[in-house]
């Protein structure tokens, strides 16, 4: 018999209203261990929304998300109490942010923002912490002599990189990243999303990725989710969506990408 | 009640309703070790900053016969401590002293008396801001979560960036603790020389921050332990000299500028301490010589 794949996250009927308003409807996927899917669409077509649902930062006004913990067992997030959702956050999860300086601490250095969630897990050894830190910062391409230093003396792409080194320092199993290449120069962009894809296939991780940028949802992406007006219009593997888009609106979007 | 005892006056300033109110608060705070319980903090006649948090929790515990001594950086004799002694002699009427033995309640800024405590007496601390997250988390919502839920490699960040910048632990003073190994306390700004004398002290500990509206509590033989990593283990200030008067070792030294050409000694920053070993003929090394 061969063993079937279980999924790590388990999706079914998201929705949340903001009032009368609809932030997402309907939402179901499932993602496997590996995996990574972008959810694309214009501003305000749900994807934050969707992104915070999925990592537990924001309640559902109906439907459910399943995610399977380290013990194999599949839990519900509601369900789980505020103390196990924020050690999921910081040991089984990474969050990267849109802007470097919500995701980091602005405030202390490069050394000590990689090594907060080895403290936070209990890490009481400052020889190891930094040592842990050191090999994290050469794998994201940041100089070892810039460990000490601030973020806020880091260019935007490095600031970027900074960010999944802190993530990554405990091994998560699923990523989740909000236009992790927005306000970044075209070049930078390019070497990012080299790094990360290879991160993503060493580190054999599971990925939500949001993002407006077809360009970063081809590059980086197995699956793709087409959102607009808070639900989900097309799915599929991601050259197939791109390449022969079925909705009237995913060809729209496609084709008002600019060919250079 | 002596002569001078001002007329028109509730005893120790405050009102019975206000005095059981933080009395309330102190009790909580003592069935909690290093809680910060909230408490509705009182206008005192004095700037935030002196001791306006102090000041209320001694006026809620001080009593008619109790002795009150007050100290600022370890001296009976500076402004603050001289206030604050005639503020309850004017208002309680209650007998004061310079001498830590008699005391049965001390309100302190900044020092920890050397002499040890005993189980009949009261520690006051004055605490600026009782946060020891809030450099790191603005947020008071988020710190209290940490706090709710034991989230504290916050800290170690910090004590992280002060071997990284200075390769030691460079905090000297408002050293975090943890106290009974559940909360974070800050143990408000005393030198980390202070922090051992906290661990399972004999007398009780209250601590009172009146702009931020808090007190907190360390009661007595509770385990107080200061953070720290494992290859770099919590040490207390160390002194070269002995105090230049009295010649006492192991003991907090005030560095004293005698001249304009780089004269120094260093004396003990316990005045009464200092002064009883001198009375016991102890001297140092700017003593001695003229005995």
């Amino acid at each position: 018999m061969i063993a079937v794949e279980q999924p790590l996250l388990a999706v079914e009927g998201l929705t949340r209203y903001y009032g009368a308003r609809v932030g997402c409807r309907d939402v179901s996927f499932e993602l496997y261990p590996g995996e990574v899917l972008a959810v694309v669409g214009e501003s305000g077509s749900g994807k934050s929304t969707l992104l915070s649902l999925l990592s537990a930062q924001l309640e559902p006004s109906a439907g459910s998300v399943a995610y399977r913990m380290r013990d194999g067992v599949m839990r519900n997030l509601v369900e789980l109490n505020e103390a196990e959702r924020r050690l999921l956050m910081r040991t089984d999860w990474g969050f990267i942010r849109q802007d470097p300086a919500d995701g980091l601490r602005m405030s202390v250095s490069a050394g000590a923002n990689v090594g907060e969630r080895l403290m936070g897990i209990g890490a009481r050894h400052y020889g190891a912490i930094r040592g842990e830190a050191l090999s994290w910062l050469e794998r994201v391409e940041i100089d070892a002599d810039r460990i000490d230093d601030l973020p806020r003396t880091f260019s935007g792409g490095m600031r970027q990189r900074l960010q999944f080194a802190r993530n990554l320092v405990t091994h998560p199993r699923l990523i989740f990243m909000d236009e992790p290449t927005g306000g970044l120069d075209v070049s930078v962009q390019a070497r990012l999303l080299d790094l990360l894809r290879g991160l993503v296939f060493d580190l054999d991780l599971s990925v939500v990725v949001v993002t407006h940028d077809l360009a970063v949802a081809r590059i980086i992406s197995h699956r793709i989710m087409v959102m607009r007006h808070g639900q989900v219009i097309e799915t599929g593997l991601t050259d197939q969506v791109l390449d022969d888009p079925r909705e009237p609106y995913t060809q729209l979007l496609v084709s008002s990408v600019l060919q250079v | 009640m002596s002569e001078s005892t001002a007329t028109g006056y509730n005893f120790a300033y405050l009102d019975e309703q206000t005095k059981r109110m933080i009395r309330r608060a102190i009790l909580k705070a003592i069935a909690i070790p290093g809680y910060q319980t909230p408490f509705a903090s009182r206008e005192m006649p004095m700037p935030y900053g002196w001791g306006t948090g102090g000041v209320q929790v001694t006026a809620a515990i001080l009593g008619p016969d109790d002795v009150l001594k007050v100290i600022d950086q370890g001296s009976d004799d500076t402004t603050n401590a001289v206030s604050i002694r005639k503020f309850f002699e004017k208002t309680a009427g209650v007998a004061t002293t310079t001498r830590t033995v008699e005391a049965t309640v001390i309100q302190t800024r900044h020092r920890i008396p050397e002499t040890p405590l005993g189980a009949h007496q009261v520690l006051v601390y004055q605490v600026p801001i009782p946060e020891p997250l809030r450099f790191l988390e603005p947020r008071e919502t988020e710190t209290r979560k940490m706090h709710a839920l034991s989230e504290y490699g916050l800290m170690h960040v910090k004590l992280y960036e002060d071997i990284a910048r200075h390769g030691h632990i460079a905090t000297t003073y408002a050293y975090p603790v943890k106290v009974a190994d559940r909360y974070l306390m800050d143990p408000s700004p005393t030198p980390k020389f202070d922090n051992p004398k906290m661990h399972r002290s004999n007398a009780l500990q209250l601590f009172g921050a009146g702009r931020e509206k808090r007190i907190y509590a360390v009661p007595p033989h509770t385990d107080v332990v200061s953070l720290d990593f494992e290859d770099h283990p919590f040490e207390v200030n160390r002194f070269d000299k002995p105090c230049a008067l009295c010649g006492a070792e192991d003991v907090y030294l005030d560095e004293v500028i005698l001249d304009d050409a780089g004269a120094r000694m260093f004396v003990c920053s316990d005045t009464d301490f200092c002064e009883q070993r001198r009375a016991d003929g102890h001297s140092g090394a700017m003593t001695g010589a003229t005995r």
